[in-house]
């Protein structure tokens, strides 16, 4: 069986501002990691792969600095790693970069099954699983918070639902997005880590897809744009009191009791 | 758009040093020639903070859509064997503001085995048109039929704006469409305005952080969105006027390589989604003992507990209770917030309750700019000497 795993690199620290005076955005320093969320795709992966067999692929997009976590995942257990970096691939939307992903996996060659984390930290948006899917015109399901059964032809999981808990059986070729707590992740092994140390992780360009057009990658292929970034909206009708701790849950009570709260 | 051009007779060893430095996405490159990397976003900050002419911006030639070709505003009717998702209405309210800006009508798209008096509620929310495909196969969502379904729609009925609901199914299935058709779509906005040119204002947070972005979708349609429930106002109910349009399924491809096997439903509990008060613990809050403190004054006051993301990840209190981004969309008449800083990834599922109190004991933290009343102190000092007095006040000390 053969798993292909998406994963990303995101910054450290969700603390981004923007300086008051410059409008410019600051980030907090250069520390990144991989994506929390695909770390509970790539071990449902390797639980795959302990009970049936199956060669696992890690697969991300970014500079070529996003190397570090395709070598984490060569180190958690991952058989191989491909990197997709090319300067036409920079400033893209989810659109994009779903495509960009997904000519990537068309170069890798056939696979059974795609397993992507829900969401990205940095990101949020969910949405790069399921459009992977839809252009590689295969089935997914998203949010699956167990595997119940893996079959020759398909898989059997189970997914939560806002009301009600479900469970689809889907065909290979196909894509789930892994829910948090699916499978407690591994740490990386150390001993992994050494024998792999010259592992090469095969780097893939725009050059090396089928799709040679590329107003379908990076800016280019992105239909949204970001107009703006701005701080959030402050409320001005507001009181924020100091005080000693007495004087304070004195008057926390008192203006609980005059809004009738009490 | 475009892409960032180096002029590189212009870059010094100390020039293309310092200039990796400006850029907030690690971009630029410098050893020995100055490069810019896949990381490069178009912020195009080193064109304008950068060394002197060293960076520009080669801008693309961008094709045309004729806009005046896509008309509505349609709303996606999410529903559970016939009972329409609430945040439905809400979304329904939204599209009447938006669409009143273009002079556009607000339709609805509903998939169903049976449509029922689904026809009749949405109509009553002041819909332009309903429609409808009705067909025996669709007694359950299925993500591959609901796509095909949708591109049906837009194919034939060209709407300007899609929006759906932040829902499970909604998170699923709107993304495929977006890929289908090569267009945008933007998860979880909280604000939604309309251009006069019918292009669509998309407000969310960004990069899990402290900013909100402002998104456009300006030569691609449909343009999509997904909306947290609770974000917007449910609409009042109208006369209705509208008619409903039936589809046909006939051309539309039902296969699909899911099938579903079993539905269990959820044991019921509270959702905070639907609390009138709530009581959200922060980071502070590291023990059970801790907690505690928290669950009783909850009990005074009849509320029901929250959190943030790290007593999540902490496993101190189940997933459901969280407020944010990540968790759910609260409005509340009352919440009380103890030890939350604010970040917006928690304000952005807060910003409906009508009224906020706030300890926290950082001056500077952002949950003050949100909050109606801000204690400036340690939670754990506070809130004893508070439980203690609402104790006395109601006569159980």
């Amino acid at each position: 069986m053969k798993i292909i795993v998406c994963i990303k690199q995101v910054p450290a620290s969700s603390q981004v501002q923007i300086d008051p005076l410059t409008g410019v955005l600051i980030r907090d320093g250069n520390n990144t990691k991989m994506n929390p969320y695909d770390l509970y795709a790539l071990e449902t992966a390797l639980r795959f792969k302990e009970v049936n067999g199956a060669h696992i692929t890690v697969i991300t997009m970014g500079p070529p600095s996003s190397k570090a976590v395709l070598e984490e995942a060569l180190w958690m257990g991952a058989d191989d790693a491909v990197l997709l970096t090319d300067r036409k691939f920079a400033g893209a939307d989810v659109v994009a970069t779903s495509y960009t992903l997904s000519s990537g996996i068309k170069t890798i060659g056939a696979f059974d099954l795609i397993i992507c984390g829900k969401q990205t930290t940095d990101g949020d948006t969910a949405q790069v699983g399921p459009e992977i899917a839809e252009c590689l015109h295969i089935p997914h399901i998203s949010y699956v918070d167990k595997i119940i059964k893996i079959k020759d032809e398909a898989v059997l999981v189970s997914v939560s639902m806002d009301k009600t808990t479900e469970q689809w059986e889907i065909t290979y070729p196909g894509l789930i997005t892994v829910d948090k707590g699916i499978f407690t992740p591994r740490l990386p092994s150390y001993k992994r880590s050494k024998q792999l140390k010259d592992e090469q992780i095969k780097v893939l360009t725009f050059a090396d897809f089928a799709d040679q057009d590329e107003s379908h990658y990076g800016l280019k292929g992105s239909p949204t744009q970001v107009e703006r970034m701005f701080p959030p909206q402050k409320n001005t009708d507001k009181e924020v009191w100091t005080g000693t701790n007495q004087e304070l849950s004195q008057q926390l009570f008192q203006k609980m009791k005059d809004l009738k709260i009490l | 758009m475009g892409r960032i051009i180096i002029d590189h007779t212009k870059v010094t060893k100390e020039i293309g040093e310092a200039a990796v430095k400006i850029c907030p996405f690690n971009a630029i490159e410098y050893n020995g020639i100055l490069s810019i990397n896949a990381g490069c976003r178009m912020c195009k900050i080193c064109v304008r903070k950068g060394p002197a002419g060293v960076f520009s911006v080669e801008e693309d030639v961008v094709r045309a859509i004729d806009k005046s070709k896509w008309v509505g505003v349609a709303v996606f009717v999410e529903h559970n064997k016939h009972e329409i998702h609430p945040v439905v209405f809400e979304l329904i309210g939204k599209a009447k503001e938006l669409a009143k800006v273009i002079n556009h009508p607000v339709q609805a798209v509903l998939f169903t085995d049976d449509a029922k008096n689904m026809t009749e509620e949405l109509l009553s929310y002041g819909v332009d048109a309903v429609f409808v495909y009705e067909d025996v196969r669709l007694s359950h969502f299925n993500v591959e039929i609901y796509t095909n379904l949708m591109a049906d729609f837009i194919h034939k009925i060209r709407p300007t704006v899609i929006l759906y609901g932040g829902t499970s199914i909604g998170r699923s299935f709107a993304p495929r469409v977006a890929a289908r058709f090569k267009t945008g779509l933007t998860a979880d906005c909280t604000i939604l305005g309309m251009k006069e040119n019918t292009d669509l204002i998309q407000n969310r947070p960004a990069f899990g952080g402290n900013i909100m972005a402002s998104i456009i979708c300006p030569n691609n349609r449909p343009q999509m969105a997904t909306v947290r429930y609770k974000i917007f106002k449910k609409p009042d109910q109208v006369k209705p006027t509208g008619p409903l349009v039936k589809m046909k399924t006939a051309g539309v491809d039902f296969t699909s390589g899911l099938s579903l096997l079993e539905i269990s439903p959820k044991p019921k509990e509270m959702d905070i989604s639907e609390a009138d008060t709530l009581v959200a613990c922060g980071r502070p809050f590291k023990t059970p003992e801790q907690l505690a403190l928290a669950y009783e004054l909850a009990d005074l006051l009849g509320a029901q507990i929250a959190c943030t993301r790290p007593l999540i990840e902490a496993g101190l209190i189940d997933p459901r209770k969280q407020i944010g981004l990540s968790g759910r969309t609260v409005a509340p008449k009352l919440l009380i917030t103890l030890g939350v800083s604010g970040a917006v990834q928690f304000t952005a599922g807060m910003r409906g309750s009508e009224l906020v109190f706030a300890i926290c004991d950082d001056a500077k933290a952002a949950i003050f700019d949100v909050a109606h009343y801000g204690v400036v102190g340690d939670v754990f000092a506070i809130l004893p000497a508070l439980i203690k007095k609402i104790k006395a006040a109601k006569g159980l000390i």
